[in-house]
Order: structure tokens, then sequence, then C-alpha cells
């Protein structure tokens, strides 16, 4: 650690609350609050391992929420076909996430900007409607998951605690990971692409190849987040890859900074629970919430991280 | 005679119904210097980027050091022994200078695929971006980031990055574009000592320069090869005189 | 036979349905350089306004007309307030910001009309089938929707490839800065071509009404499929995302009609209707995947080069 800056501190604070958590919420009685933050997390998550492509990688993906169903649906359908070992559901989960993202990668990447904004959403949207034609597997109304992972006693997920904990683990993991990647060799040259591709292909380094790779990276620590989220709703449904998913993980990206290791935490705690906020003051909360994103978007260039680095600044 | 160290041949490159490139052919023997000069538009740096590999040409071919390269990627080209610096500055805004040279040595040192380890702390690439920033004089600004560096010291980064891949064969797309006096004088000293170690090919429209450094001078015009010989020889060329140095003045004032 | 023609009909009429939407995205694409997802949204505004209109003044046609006015309005309005300060930023700016602009339209037409949809009903003139083959009926209003769209179409070519202003909608696809050294009010025509896109969308939305129910978010499922239809077409291309509309919607028509069917031939048919569903939504992110691979810039790319 260098120098103290307010956005060190914050993000210090922020991560600090998350730890003690559990610890409130069974001082208070207040349930309520552990179960939104398990929310909280999770996506936090997904949102990590989105900000390792659109932050570090320069690849505007609309279509991340793919990994949350195809990841929630990996424990669903084994659970329900008799798998319950969660070690088996996870890497399963992890897998399947690893090839979509590998064919879809591959498809997505001949293209760059704005096509290929449009064409992970277009893959996403047809993974939706794949799931939704998934008769066996309760169609459009989802799939309940009756009995959560099973870790062999190791550790028990019905347990709200035990489970919550599993969870910032895991985002505490995944952010320890990006964070070694994007220092590393690997990480350099994608973030060189980001910056010139001409550049970097002309010093020698193959583009599509590194995007790929981390591409898949990034589609794997989501499907992580959507194998958590269906334990933690014990249920997944088509609704989990609505496109509107994968905006909301953009907007809690930017609104955290993109390329910030701990922008999308922030950016994650912050939306969920303005919407939680919203939500409580009006049933038509989204009547606010639209023309915000606008403002941001407008006004507040950098997100909440660059924002905090211009109180050192002056 | 010995295998040149590039040959183009016969290479035809058409936009639409112009001629960009018509029938070049030149070769480039190991340690020499060679100059393509030419007016405005005469398909400089159309010809440069089919030698790198970021253009296809229509026809024809261009091997390196004996090896048919014709239809491989810039990447490829790279790592057989071919670097450039871009006529505008190309390089990664976003990065230091170190970075940005160590980027360089590090798509030659081992695989990138590392996924772990902090790539800033590998003393081999450090080392080796030090030693080319040190080698066009940019060592005092290695941690600065690039946006934040002038005109003339991105040109000379440019040069950095491309001497960090060990290159057998330079191709420079007007180092001295947009530089001052001062700063042109700073190019052609370093290009002078650059040439005894590698290569190059240079694309410039600064005639004292051109004349001062290269072994060779292939002039195009209008895509066209229209002489080709050693300083003296072209200078004496009366084709050359017509087409071309006659309105010297007129051309080095259009940069 | 009969059912072949009706499906390859109803493709038609789909596909041009997807072109008017798509042609309107395109069009504030290629020229001014502005991802809009909330085009969806002034789709659904056009059905939702048509169905309101029809109602009040009683005739189906006023009420068309004036939720085309509305929308065109609606548009306009959306443009200058907020849309014309995303012109030149990035394009993940717009992505937010319009997608911001969805959450606020899906929830303002709760409060205002309620959550449970709307229905359009047509006038008795227009629900009669039509001869169109010895022995083969067609619906009248189906047969309506085609000729529209077609004239649409047809005007549109005629607009931006005759005209003075179309003239510069093309030199704005082209080249931005040349028409702003020509002196013409750019920001005026940015205006107009938003205002005009909209009027499209509501248009197709409100064609599509009597078809469907009028409900929040039918305009983004129909929005994504205008993506798809761009990506084949080639972006800013007005030739291309027609072929392409056109295109998408046989093969998206025609594979929920025939495919479970076809399946059935190879597979047992509990298998065939299992998979039938999943595959038939899945053909024109196929086709999308395969102009990836063998043309990544579209089959009709606008400025090639």
């Amino acid at each position: 650690m260098k120098a103290f800056t307010v956005s060190k501190a914050v993000t210090a604070l922020m991560l600090a609350g998350l730890v003690l958590l559990p610890l409130y919420s069974q001082a208070s009685g207040n349930i309520f609050i552990l179960t939104l933050f398990t929310r909280v997390v999770i996506l936090a998550l997904a949102a990590a391992s989105l900000n390792l492509i659109m932050g570090y990688g320069g690849m505007m993906s609309f279509g991340h929420a793919a990994y949350l169903g195809i990841g929630g649906y990996a424990v669903g359908i084994l659970a329900q076909e008799g798998v319950g070992s969660g070690f088996i559901q996870f890497p399963v989960a992890i897998a399947a996430s690893a090839l979509y993202a590998l064919v879809i990668g591959a498809l997505s990447l001949r293209t760059r900007g704005v096509y290929f904004i449009m064409i992970t959403l277009a893959f996403a949207q047809m993974a939706y409607y794949v799931a939704s034609g998934l008769a066996r597997y309760g169609g459009d109304d989802g799939l309940t998951v009756y009995k959560r992972s099973d870790f062999s006693g190791l550790i028990n997920l019905g347990n709200r605690v035990q489970f919550y904990y599993l969870c910032l683990a895991c985002l505490f993991g995944v952010i320890f990971l990006i964070w070694r990647i994007v220092n590393s060799r690997f990480g350099l040259v994608v973030q060189g692409l980001r910056s010139n591709e001409q550049r970097m292909q002309a010093i020698g380094f193959p583009a599509k190849r590194y995007q790929l790779v981390c591409f898949v990276i990034s589609g794997m620590m989501c499907g992580l987040a959507g194998a958590l989220l269906a334990n933690n709703t014990d249920f997944i449904s088509p609704a989990a890859m609505y496109w509107t998913r994968s905006g909301d993980l953009m907007v809690m990206v930017i609104l955290g900074g993109m390329g910030a290791l701990f922008g999308p935490v922030m950016g994650a705690v912050v939306y969920l629970l303005l919407e939680e906020f919203l939500s409580q003051i009006t049933e038509y909360w989204a009547l606010i919430m639209g023309p915000l994103l606008l403002l941001i978007v407008l006004f507040g260039r950098g997100g909440i991280m660059g924002l905090l680095g211009r109180f050192n600044r002056g | 005679m010995a295998e040149p160290l590039l040959r183009v041949e016969k290479l035809v490159r058409r936009f639409g119904g112009i001629i960009a490139t018509d029938n070049v052919s030149l070769d480039v023997a190991a340690g020499e210097l060679h100059a393509i000069i030419g007016p405005n538009g005469a398909g400089k740096t159309t010809l440069i980027s089919q030698l790198t590999g970021h253009l296809a040409p229509n026809s024809g071919s261009v091997s390196l050091g004996g090896r048919d390269i014709t239809h491989l990627p810039a990447y490829r080209r790279c790592a057989l022994g071919l670097a450039r610096s871009f006529q505008i500055t190309s390089l990664l805004f976003d990065f230091t200078a170190a970075d940005n040279v160590a980027l360089a040595a590090q798509a030659h040192a081992g695989t990138s695929f590392r996924f772990f380890a902090n790539a800033r702390k590998e003393k081999g690439l450090r080392d080796a971006a030090h030693a080319a920033l040190d080698r066009v004089g940019l060592l005092h600004r290695a941690d600065v980031v690039v946006s934040r560096l002038s005109h003339g010291e991105r040109r000379e980064l440019e040069l950095a990055v491309a001497l960090a891949s060990k290159p057998k064969l330079l191709l420079l797309d007007e180092p001295m574009a947009g530089l001052g006096v001062t700063e042109s004088q700073r190019m052609v000293k370093l290009l002078q000592e650059l040439r005894k170690e590698v290569s190059i090919v240079l694309v410039e429209h600064d005639m004292p320069a051109v004349f001062a450094l290269a072994d060779r001078i292939t002039v195009l015009v209008y895509g066209r090869v229209i002489a080709s010989g050693d300083p003296a020889a072209i200078r004496g060329n009366d084709d050359v005189k017509r087409a071309y140095l006659g309105d010297q003045h007129v051309v080095t004032h259009h940069v | 036979m009969l059912l072949v023609v009706e499906q390859f009909l109803n493709g038609l009429q789909f596909g041009l349905l997807l072109f008017l939407l798509a042609a309107g995205l395109t069009l504030v694409f290629g020229i001014m350089d502005l991802v809009n997802l909330a085009h969806g949204s002034l789709y659904m505004m056009g059905a939702y306004f048509a169905a309101t209109f029809a109602a009040w003044t009683g005739s189906f046609l006023l009420g068309a007309f004036l939720a085309l006015g509305a929308t065109l309005l609606l548009g306009i309005v959306l443009e200058v307030v907020a849309l014309k300060h995303l012109y030149g930023r990035d394009h993940l700016d717009h992505v937010l910001a319009t997608f911001g602009l969805i959450l606020f339209f899906n929830e303002a037409v709760r409060l205002i009309w309620g959550p449970a949809g709307l229905a359009l009903p047509l006038p008795a003139w227009l629900t009669v089938p039509v001869p169109i083959l010895p022995g083969i009926h067609y619906p009248a209003y189906r047969l309506a929707i085609i000729v529209v769209a077609l004239l649409v179409a047809l005007l549109l070519y005629l607009g931006v490839m005759r005209t003075r202003v179309g003239m510069l909608i093309r030199a704005g696809a082209s080249n931005r800065e040349m028409i702003g050294a020509l002196g013409i009010n750019i920001k005026l025509l940015y205006t107009l071509v938003f205002g005009l896109g909209a009027a499209l969308a509501g248009l197709a939305g409100l064609m599509q009404a009597p078809i469907l129910t009028v409900q929040i978010g039918m305009g983004e499922n129909i929005l994504i499929l205008a993506f798809v239809i761009i990506v084949i077409g080639g972006i800013g291309s007005i030739r291309g995302a027609f072929l392409a509309a056109i295109f998408v919607g046989m093969i998206d028509t025609l594979g929920r009609a025939f495919l479970p069917n076809l399946l059935r031939q190879v597979l047992s048919s509990t298998a065939a209707s299992t998979a039938a569903p999943a595959l038939s939504s899945m053909l024109i992110y196929l086709l999308m995947a395969i102009v990836l691979v063998v043309r990544p810039e579209g089959l009709f790319p606008a400025n090639r080069r």
C-alpha cells in the first residue's frame, strides 16, 4: 500500500462492512439484510467478471447474464437429475460457461465496437429462448432447486451465514485472481489490445487469441456466480438471463468505475441498494432509476471510483 | 549475389480504379539503409503497410531472409524480425513509456499466456525496456505515461518499441514527421547509430536527412519505381529531377 | 399448399414490420452514430398510442394517424431533451443511457395504462379474408400491412436516393464533417432523422398491435431481432436492412411453422416436439452466426472500401 487515498479508505470500509454484515444481522435479528446482501455479493461477483473483459479488455459484452443462467441451470438440472454434489455441480457450471464463452467469443470477436455489443446481446437472447424451450426443466416458468448444492459436510449452503461467507469468499477469490491476471503478462497484453490493437499486432501479438481467452475466463467466473445464484434463490428461470439483467451488470460496472478492481463491488452495492431504497418509496421506482442512469452517463464519468479519486487530486 | 534480407517482387495493390502500388520490386541487403522517397501520394505508406502485413497486396510477393511472407499476418512477420514505426504515432497512450517497450520485448521472450506472475516485476523484460529506452535517449522518461510525452519523445519511443523486438529489419515510416529542427537532428544522429546494428527501410520526406543517411534510394512516383540507386546516382538521374527533385521545396513544405 | 402460401405471406409481413423497425435504427446509427436501445420503446409507444387514440376517436384509421404523429413528436422531444447530448459520446454511454430510457418508458406505461395489456380491435372491413389465389384467402389486415410497409419502404428508398434531404443523409452517413462544412443545419437534420426513425418504429408498433396484445416490454424482444437484422444486413445500410429483414422474417415464421414437422421425419415425435420450439427460436441466431463467420461486416455493408 502506498499513500492513503479516499477511494482506498472507502473501499476498505465497504469490504469491512461486507465481512462484518452477518454479525450485524444476527445481533439485530434482521435476516432480510443478509438475504439482500447475499444477492449483492453474488451479482458483484458477476459484475467483477464483466469488468475483466469490459474495463480491462475493452470488450463491451451485453450478454453477460447468459452465464448466470448457464451456471444456474447447470445446478438446477443436475439437482433435478439426482446429482446433488456441489463438487460436480459447480465444476459443470463453470465448464458449461467456458464452452458457451468459447463459441460465442470466437464468433463475436470477429467484429468490434457496436457490433460486438449487439451480437453478444443477441446470443444471450438466444440462450434465453433456448432455456424457455426446455419443457422438461420448467420452460418459461423456470426450475425449482429443491436441494442446495451438497459439499459433503464441508460447508452447509442451507445455513444463511455459511452461504453468505461462501459467496463472499468466492467474490474475494475472483477479485484476487483478476488482480493477478491484470498485472500478469497476459493481462498487460489484453490491456494493450484495448488501448491500441494495431500497435499490438505490429509488435507481434495475435490479438484475437488473447481476447478470446480473456472472454472465456470472464465467462467462467460469471458461471460461478450463476451457480451461487441458483442456490441463493432455490430457483432458476430464463429470466436470470434476460437481457435487462445483462444491462444491470453493465450498469454496475460503469457505476462503480470501469477498470477499477473493486469498482464493480461498489457499483453492485450502490445499484442494488438504490433499487431497494427506491422500490420502498414508490412502486414505480424505475421511473426514477431510468433517468438517473441517463444523468450518470451524462455527468458522472469514471463512476464512483473515479469520483472518489478526484478528492485526492484536489 | 547473396540472398537479400528483404525482397519485394512485382507488388501490385489497387484501390478501386487507382493503382497505389504498381509492379514494385526492390531488394534490401543485410546491413543496408534503404530509403524510399517520392512526392505525396506516391504510395509509400501503402507499400510499407504491405511489407508489414497490415494490407494485403493484389499480386506479387514479399520475402524476408529468403522466406515468403506475402500471406503472413502482421504479428507473424514481427516474430520473424520485421519491426515498424508508424507515420502517425501509434502507441499505447494510457501505458508508461517503459510498459510500451516492455510489451514489445515480451512479445519476443517466451509465451504471454502467463496469468499469475506480475509482468512488471520481470527483470528481463524491464532491463530490455530500459536498454531500448536508453538507446533512444528516453530512459529518464521511462515511467511517464505516453499521453504526457511530447511529440518528439513519442517519435523516439516509437523507435524504442521497434528496437525492443530485436528486429532484423526496421521499417520506419517518416520518423521525422512533425519534428522541429533540433529534434530532427537528434533523430538523424540516432538513426546513424542504429544503422550500424540493424538494416533499415526509411520512408522520409526530409531530403537532406535521406541523402545523408541512405546507402541506396528508391524513388516512387504514382506507385511506380522510377529510379533506384546510390544517392549520387539518384541525384544525377534526369527522371528523378524532372518528376520529383525539381519541386523538392514544394514537397518538403507540404509536410 | 394453402398453409405454405399463408405462412409465406406471414413471413413476408413479419419481415416488413421488422424492416420498419430496423430501418429507423440503422438510419440513426449510420448518420448520428447513436446506438438507441430505446428504439423498441418507441415501437411500444406507437402501439399504446394507437390503442388509446382508436378508443377515443372510435376510428381505427384516425387512431393510427394520431399515433403516428404522436410517436414522431415523442421522438423529437426525446432527441432534443436527452439523446442529442449523447452524440459524439462513447457507444457504451449510448447503451447505458438508452437502457435507462427503457426502464423509464416501461414504468411510465405501467403507471399510465396499468400492468395489463391493451387490445386494439380491427374495424370489420379489415377482418374479411381476401381471395389472393384461387381457393386461397388471406386476412385483409395482414395484406394491408404488407402494402403499407412496402409503400413506406419505397418512399424511404426514393427519399434517401432522390431528394436533397436524402442526399444530405447519405452524405452524413459517409462523411459527417462534410455536411457541417456545407453549412447545413446539422442539428435540425439530426432531430428530423431521429423523428423519422421514431415514426417508423411507431408505425411498426401500431400495425403489429391488432395482431398481438399491446403490452409492456413488447418492444424489447423485437428490438433484438432488429439488431440481428442490422448485423446480418450490414450497419447503416437501408438496402441491407430491407433484404435481411425479409430474410429473418421468413426464416423465423417458416421455421416455427414447419420445423416441428420436419423434425418429426428424422426424430421420434416426443424428441421432435421437445427440440422444435428451442431450435426454431434459435434459427435466426444461427443464421447470424453463419453470416458472422462468412462475412463479419454483414451481407450488404453501407461503405464498401
